[in-house]
C-alpha cells in the first residue's frame, strides 16, 4: 500500500456501526484497514503514541465470532481510538509524559468499560499534551502530533492526537478530555467534530486528573450523529465518580436522527465579547457566514453579552494549575512510574519528578503551588473561584435570553509547530473562547465551518446549558448540514502557506 | 494584591520555595526561566483585581450536588501482584523506597 | 515559682466501618501487606473517592455524644504534603467545616468535676505505613484510606493524670457510642499531643511542644510527666522553651526533638474537587441522636439505680459497654444483681485482664454465670467448685449443670450421708476432737478440713460444721 496517496476512506462512525451490522464488512476487515492507514500515517502525524495491533485484531476475531453468533450489541467490533490518559486495562497509559513511560493501567476507566461492554476494540492509545497541559499537542514527551491539513501545523491540544486521527482516517472516532478547550480545539484545528459534555455528565472514573473541576472526557469524530452515537455509550451516572450526576440521560441518536431540517423556533446568542478584537479574519467570515446561514433556516439570532469571559483565561490558568498541583503529587516514583534513585527519599522525589515532568507540567505545577500557598491564597485561588462564580452567572443570565450561543472556538485556525511553545502566556490566551465552558460545567460542541485562505479547517462552537446535550446535538447537527463538506485533509506540508498575523 | 508585585529577586526566591513544596528540583536555570514565566503570567492574573468580588461566593464545584455516598460494602480490591506490578521496586510485599528516617 | 499547665489533644480515633473511607477495601487488621488495596487507595492515576456514608454517621454520632454543634453543611478539603506512606501526597481531611464543632466531656478529678472543652471533630484518611530496614524502607497501603476521625480538644487539661482520665473517659464514651472498637494494639485510637507551661497567674500561654509517637495511654501519661517537668526547669532555669514537635522515646523515657523540618510545614489546604460536601438536616440529626447508645455517665447513674450496685461496682462495670451489658443480662436472669457484680469484677475481669481479650471473645455466657451463681445459691455446690466450674466455663464454655454433673461436683447436704464421714473423721483424729471438748474452738476448722478432703470438696461446708458440732456436744467419745 502506497503512503503517499490520498487518506483511504475509513467509514464514519455511524456508517461502520451500520456496515458491521449488515455484515457487509467484519471487524478484522475494519481493523485491518485502520491499521493499514495507522502504520502508513502515524510516523507523519505522531497521532498514536502506542499502537497494539494484535491485540486489537484478535479483538475483532473474537467480535466477529460473537456477532456470528448473534450477539445484538451494535459496537461489537467497532474500533476506537482513546487519549492516552484515559485507563485501558493492562494498556500503557503514559499520559503523554516520561514520568509514566512503562505504566500500564490494572485497571479500566469507566468509559472503557463501557465501550468494552458495548463490543468496542481498543485500537491504541493517542497523543496528548503532557498530562493534558497544552493547546498544541507539542508539550507531549513523544512529540508533538501533526495537522493532516499541514503537518507543519500543531494538531491542537490537547487531545491532538484524536483530532489528528479522526481527521485522517486513523481512527473511526476517538475519546478525548477537555479541561480547557482540549477537546473542542484540536477538532476545531483538524476539521472533525469534538464535543465537551456537561461536567457530571461523563464518568471521570480512569481520566488521569488534571483539573479534577473542569476535566470532561468526551468525543471525537467525523460527524455530530458520531458524537451522540459515542456519547450515548458514554453518559450517565457512574458510582465510582461522586461528581457523575445521577440525572436521565436523554436518546441522543433520536435527537440528531429526529432533528428538523430547519432552525425554526431557535434563539442563537452572539456573545459580543466572543467577537472582539484578536480573531484572525478568516474565523470571523467562516462564523459570519454560519450566522447567516443559520438565520435562513429560520433562527433567531440575537447578541448577547457574556461580560466577564475577559476574566476567563486568567481564572481558569489558576483554579486548574492549583487542582493540577495536587493531583500530580502522586507521581513520585514510589508506587508507580519513573524513579530517579536517590539515598535519601526527599531527593529521590525532586530528582525524579524534575526528570520525570516536561517543562509545561512542571510551570503548571509551581503557578499552582504558589496560587495555594500560605499568604497567596485568597488573593489568587480564591479569587479565581469567585470569578467563576461571575462567569457562571454570565451563562445563566445568557440563557436566558437564547437557546445556544454560536462562538469561534479559537482566534485562529491552526498555528505553526514551534510558533507559540516558548511564550506560554500567548500559548494560554488562545483559550479564551473554550475555557469559560469548563469554568461553568455547561456543554459545548466544536465543528467545522469552512476552510480558510490557507486551507486550514477554522470551528465553530455551540454552547448549551448543563445537561442540554440534545438540544446541542441537535442544532449542531443542523447547522453541520449546511456547512461546506470539507475535502480529504492533504496530509502534507504545506509550505507556501504563510504565517497568521 | 499589589503587594505581591514582587521584584524578579524575591520571586526567584519564592520559586525555589514553592518548587521546595512541589518536591521539584530545580536548576538555576530553571529558576531563572520560570521566575520570567511566573512573573509574567502573575501579572497577568492580576487583572481579576478589577473585578469587586467580596459579596461574591466562590465557586468549587460546577455542579450543585451534594450528599453523594457509598454504601459500607465491601468491594473486590486489586490482586496482590496487580497492586505492585507498576512499582520501581518491591519486596516482600512491600513497597519499596530509600531509608526513612523519622 | 509556680507553674500551670496547659495541654491540648489531638486524638485520632479508627471508625467501626467494614470498609475504607473512600473505597470498598476492607478495614481487617494484620492482613498481609498491601492485599486491601485498590486503584483508589493506591492513589492511582485516574481513580477517585466516594464517600462511606456510615463514616459519616459515626462521626456525628461522636459529636452528638460529645454535645458538639454538628454542621448541617460540611465538606472535604485536601492537605498537601509529600510522604512515602501518602498514596496521593495529599490526605483528604476537612479544613474548615468539619463535621462537629465545640462540644465537650466532663472528667472526675481529685479536685472534683471539670468539664475538659473540644474544639472540633473532622473526618480524613488514614495513611499507609512504613517498615524500616537496615538499608531501605517499606510501604504497606492496607491502612491506607482507613477512616479517621480526628478530635481536637482545646488546651483545658492541667495535669499529666487529668489527660490521662481524659482519654479513659473518651475512650468509654466512644466504646458506648459504638463508634471505635478503641483497641489501642490495633492503633484504633492514637493521640498526638501539645503541652505548654507558664507562670501561674499569667494570661498567654507559654511556648508549646508537640509530642508524638504516643502509642498508648501510659506513654502518653509518662511523656506528659517528663516534658512538663523539662519544660518546668527551662523556664525555672531562665531558659525558653523552643516551639517543636518532639518525639516519645519510650525505652528511655524522654522527648526527644525530631529532626527540624527544612521548612514550616504549608499544606496548602484547598476544596477537594473530586467529592461534593454533605449535607445534613435537623430530622437527620434528631433521628441519630435517637439511635445513640446509653453513655457511660447515664449507663452508671442507672446501675445504681436499676440494680442497688455501689457507685464503684458502676464504674467499673461500664468501663466496657460489653461488660455492662454482660453484667446486666446476666442480672437480669438471676435477680442477684450485687452478686453477678461481684463475679465479674474479680474472676472474671481478671481473666479478661490475664489474657488482654475482650468479653465478647469469652465463651461464657451471661445465662451460663447466672445459672452457676443460682446453683451456689441453691446450696448445689459449694465457693471452690463453682470457682473451678466458672474456670472452664470461661475456657470452653457450656452449661454449669452440665459441668457440675460430669465432674462430680454436686455439695453433699445429705446428713445421712455425712455422719459416716464424720465418724470416720473423730476416730482417726480424737486429739483434736477431744481439744474441742476442752474449749479449743480451733479444732473445728481443722475437723471440717478433714471432711472436706475426704469428700474431695463436695461436702456443704455448712451442714459439716453443724454435723460435727452436734456429734462432739451430744456424746462423750466411744472409746
Amino acid at each position: 500500500m502506497s503512503c503517499s496517496g490520498p487518506v483511504s476512506e475509513l467509514p464514519s462512525l455511524s456508517a461502520a456501526l451500520d456496515a458491521l451490522r449488515r455484515n457487509e464488512v467484519s471487524s478484522e476487515e475494519l481493523v485491518s484497514e485502520l491499521l493499514r492507514t495507522i502504520e502508513c500515517w502515524n510516523p507523519t502525524l505522531n497521532a498514536y503514541v502506542y499502537v497494539n495491533s494484535e491485540e486489537a485484531l484478535a479483538c475483532a476475531r473474537e467480535a466477529d465470532a460473537r456477532r456470528r453468533a448473534g450477539d445484538p450489541a451494535p459496537w461489537v467490533g467497532v474500533p476506537i481510538g482513546i487519549k492516552d490518559n484515559i485507563c485501558v486495562r493492562g494498556q500503557p497509559c503514559t499520559c503523554g509524559s516520561k514520568i509514566l513511560k512503562s505504566y500500564r493501567s490494572p485497571y479500566d476507566a469507566t468509559v472503557s468499560r463501557r465501550l468494552r461492554e458495548a463490543g468496542a476494540v481498543f485500537v491504541g492509545r493517542l497523543n496528548l499534551d503532557e498530562f493534558a497541559m497544552g493547546s498544541s499537542t507539542e508539550t507531549s514527551a513523544w512529540g508533538p502530533a501533526r495537522n493532516p491539513w499541514d503537518v507543519d501545523r500543531v494538531a491542537g491540544g490537547s487531545s491532538g492526537g484524536s483530532a489528528a486521527a479522526v481527521a485522517a482516517g486513523m481512527a473511526v472516532a476517538a475519546l478525548g478530555s477537555d479541561t480547557g478547550g482540549s477537546i473542542r480545539q484540536p477538532a476545531a484545528f483538524c476539521g472533525c467534530v469534538g464535543l465537551k459534555p456537561s461536567y457530571g455528565r461523563v464518568s471521570r472514573y480512569g481520566l488521569v486528573a488534571y483539573a479534577s473541576s473542569l476535566d470532561q472526557i468526551g468525543p471525537l469524530t467525523r460527524t455530530v450523529r458520531d458524537a451522540a452515537l459515542l456519547l450515548s455509550v458514554l453518559a450517565g451516572r457512574d458510582p465510582m465518580d461522586s461528581t457523575s450526576l445521577d440525572v436521565p440521560v436523554p436518546d441522543y441518536i433520536a435527537a440528531v436522527d429526529q432533528a428538523p431540517d430547519d432552525l425554526r423556533g431557535r434563539c442563537i446568542g452572539l456573545p459580543r465579547e466572543y467577537f472582539a478584537e484578536g480573531i484572525e479574519p478568516d474565523v470571523a467570515q467562516a462564523v459570519k457566514a454560519a450566522v447567516a446561514d443559520m438565520a435562513r433556516l429560520g433562527a433567531d439570532v440575537v447578541e448577547v453579552s457574556l461580560p466577564h469571559t475577559h476574566y476567563a483565561v486568567a481564572a481558569y490558568y489558576l483554579i486548574a494549575t492549583a487542582e493540577a498541583s495536587a493531583n500530580l503529587a502522586r507521581f513520585d516514583g514510589v508506587r508507580y512510574g519513573l524513579r530517579v534513585p536517590s539515598e535519601d527519599v526527599l531527593e529521590q522525589y525532586e530528582r525524579t519528578r524534575a526528570e520525570g515532568f516536561g517543562q509545561e507540567v512542571k510551570r503548571r505545577i509551581i503557578l499552582g503551588t504558589y496560587a495555594l500557598s500560605a499568604g497567596y491564597y485568597d488573593a489568587y485561588y480564591l479569587r479565581a473561584q469567585k470569578v467563576r462564580t461571575l462567569i457562571r452567572r454570565d451563562f445563566e443570565r445568557a440563557f436566558q435570553q437564547c437557546d445556544l450561543l454560536l462562538t469561534p472556538v479559537a482566534p485562529t485556525t491552526a498555528f505553526r509547530i514551534g510558533e507559540r511553545i516558548s511564550d506560554p502566556l500567548t500559548m494560554y490566551l488562545g483559550d479564551i473562547f473554550t475555557v469559560p465552558a469548563n469554568l461553568a460545567g455547561i456543554c459545548a460542541i466544536s465543528i467545522p465551518a469552512g476552510l480558510d485562505s490557507r486551507g486550514l479547517p477554522v470551528g465553530l462552537q455551540l454552547m448549551a446549558p448543563a445537561l442540554e446535550e440534545a438540544r446541542l446535538l441537535q442544532v449542531a447537527h443542523v447547522v453541520e448540514q449546511t456547512r461546506p463538506r470539507l475535502p480529504r485533509p492533504p496530509l502534507a506540508s504545506r509550505a507556501s502557506g504563510g504565517s497568521p498575523a | 494584591m499589589n503587594e505581591h508585585t514582587t521584584c524578579s529577586e524575591d520571586l526567584a526566591a519564592e520559586v525555589r520555595r514553592v518548587a521546595k513544596l512541589a518536591r521539584i528540583y530545580v536548576s538555576e536555570d530553571d529558576v531563572a526561566q520560570w521566575t520570567r514565566d511566573l512573573g509574567r503570567i502573575l501579572e497577568y492574573v492580576r487583572q481579576l483585581n478589577e473585578l469587586d468580588v467580596d459579596s461574591v461566593e466562590p465557586t468549587a464545584h460546577a455542579i450543585p450536588v451534594a450528599n453523594v455516598m457509598r454504601d459500607d460494602e465491601p468491594r473486590p480490591g486489586l490482586p496482590h501482584t496487580e497492586a505492585l506490578s507498576n512499582a520501581p521496586a518491591a519486596r516482600d510485599g512491600l513497597f519499596i523506597v530509600p531509608k526513612i528516617i523519622e | 515559682m509556680k507553674f500551670a499547665v496547659s495541654i491540648g489533644l489531638e486524638i485520632h480515633v479508627q471508625l467501626r466501618t467494614r470498609t475504607k473511607i473512600f473505597c470498598g477495601c476492607p478495614t481487617t487488621f494484620g492482613a498481609p501487606p498491601n492485599t486491601q488495596v485498590c486503584p483508589v487507595c493506591l492513589g492511582l492515576p485516574g481513580a477517585l473517592p466516594v464517600l462511606n456514608r456510615e463514616a459519616v454517621r459515626l462521626t456525628v454520632m461522636a459529636g452528638l455524644a460529645l454535645g458538639c454543634r454538628i454542621n448541617l453543611r460540611s465538606k472535604f478539603d485536601r492537605k498537601n504534603y509529600f510522604y512515602p506512606d501518602m498514596p496521593k501526597n495529599y490526605q483528604i481531611s476537612q479544613y474548615d467545616l468539619p463535621l462537629c464543632v465545640g462540644g465537650g466531656l466532663e472528667i472526675e478529678t481529685p479536685a472534683g468535676r471539670r468539664f475538659i472543652r473540644l474544639r472540633r471533630i473532622h473526618l480524613e484518611e488514614d495513611v499507609g505505613k512504613n517498615l524500616h530496614f537496615a538499608q531501605s524502607s517499606g510501604v504497606d497501603f492496607n491502612r491506607a484510606g482507613v477512616p479517621l476521625m480526628e478530635i481536637v480538644t482545646e488546651p483545658d487539661l492541667t495535669s499529666a493524670d487529668e489527660a490521662h482520665t481524659f482519654l479513659l473517659a473518651l475512650k468509654e464514651v466512644l466504646l458506648h457510642g459504638g463508634i471505635s472498637d478503641c483497641n489501642l494494639e490495633e492503633g484504633n485510637l492514637r493521640c498526638d499531643v501539645n503541652i505548654s507551661v507558664r507562670p501561674e497567674g499569667a494570661d498567654e500561654l507559654g511556648v508549646k511542644t508537640e509530642l508524638k509517637n504516643l502509642n498508648s495511654f501510659r506513654a502518653v501519661h509518662r511523656a506528659l510527666d517528663y516534658e512538663i517537668r523539662r519544660q518546668i526547669d527551662l523556664l525555672s532555669c531562665g531558659r525558653t522553651v523552643v516551639q517543636e514537635t518532639r518525639r516519645w522515646n519510650d525505652e528511655l523515657g524522654i522527648t526527644e526533638s525530631m529532626r527540624t523540618k527544612e521548612e514550616a510545614h504549608d499544606y496548602r489546604y484547598f476544596p477537594e474537587p473530586d467529592l461534593v460536601p454533605v449535607e445534613l438536616t435537623e430530622e437527620q440529626l434528631t433521628e441519630w441522636r435517637a439511635q445513640l447508645p446509653e453513655l457511660p455517665a447515664a449507663r452508671r447513674a442507672r446501675l445504681v439505680r436499676e440494680y442497688g450496685l455501689p457507685e464503684y461496682d458502676a464504674k467499673v462495670l461500664t468501663a466496657d459497654p460489653d461488660v455492662a451489658d454482660f453484667f446486666e443480662a446476666a442480672a437480669r436472669r438471676s435477680q442477684q444483681p450485687k452478686i453477678v457484680s461481684n463475679w465479674i469484677m474479680t474472676e472474671v475481669l481478671r481473666v479478661l485482664g490475664e489474657r488482654g481479650s475482650s468479653i465478647r471473645d469469652l465463651p461464657l455466657t451471661p445465662d451460663a454465670l447466672a445459672e452457676l451463681i443460682e446453683m451456689v445459691q441453691r446450696g448445689v455446690i459449694n465457693m471452690p467448685a463453682a470457682k473451678s466450674v466458672l474456670a472452664e466455663l470461661m475456657e470452653h464454655g457450656g452449661r454449669p449443670a452440665e459441668i457440675i454433673e460430669r465432674r462430680g461436683l454436686v455439695q453433699i447436704s445429705d446428713r445421712g450421708a455425712l455422719e459416716p464421714v464424720v465418724e470416720e473423721v473423730l476416730r482417726d483424729h480424737p486429739g483434736p476432737a477431744a481439744d474441742y471438748r476442752n474449749g479449743k474452738a480451733a479444732a473445728l476448722q481443722f475437723l471440717i478440713g478433714q471432711v472436706m478432703k475426704r469428700t474431695r470438696g463436695k461436702a456443704n461446708p455448712k451442714l459439716v460444721a453443724e454435723v460435727l458440732r452436734a456429734r462432739l456436744e451430744s456424746q462423750s467419745p466411744s472409746s
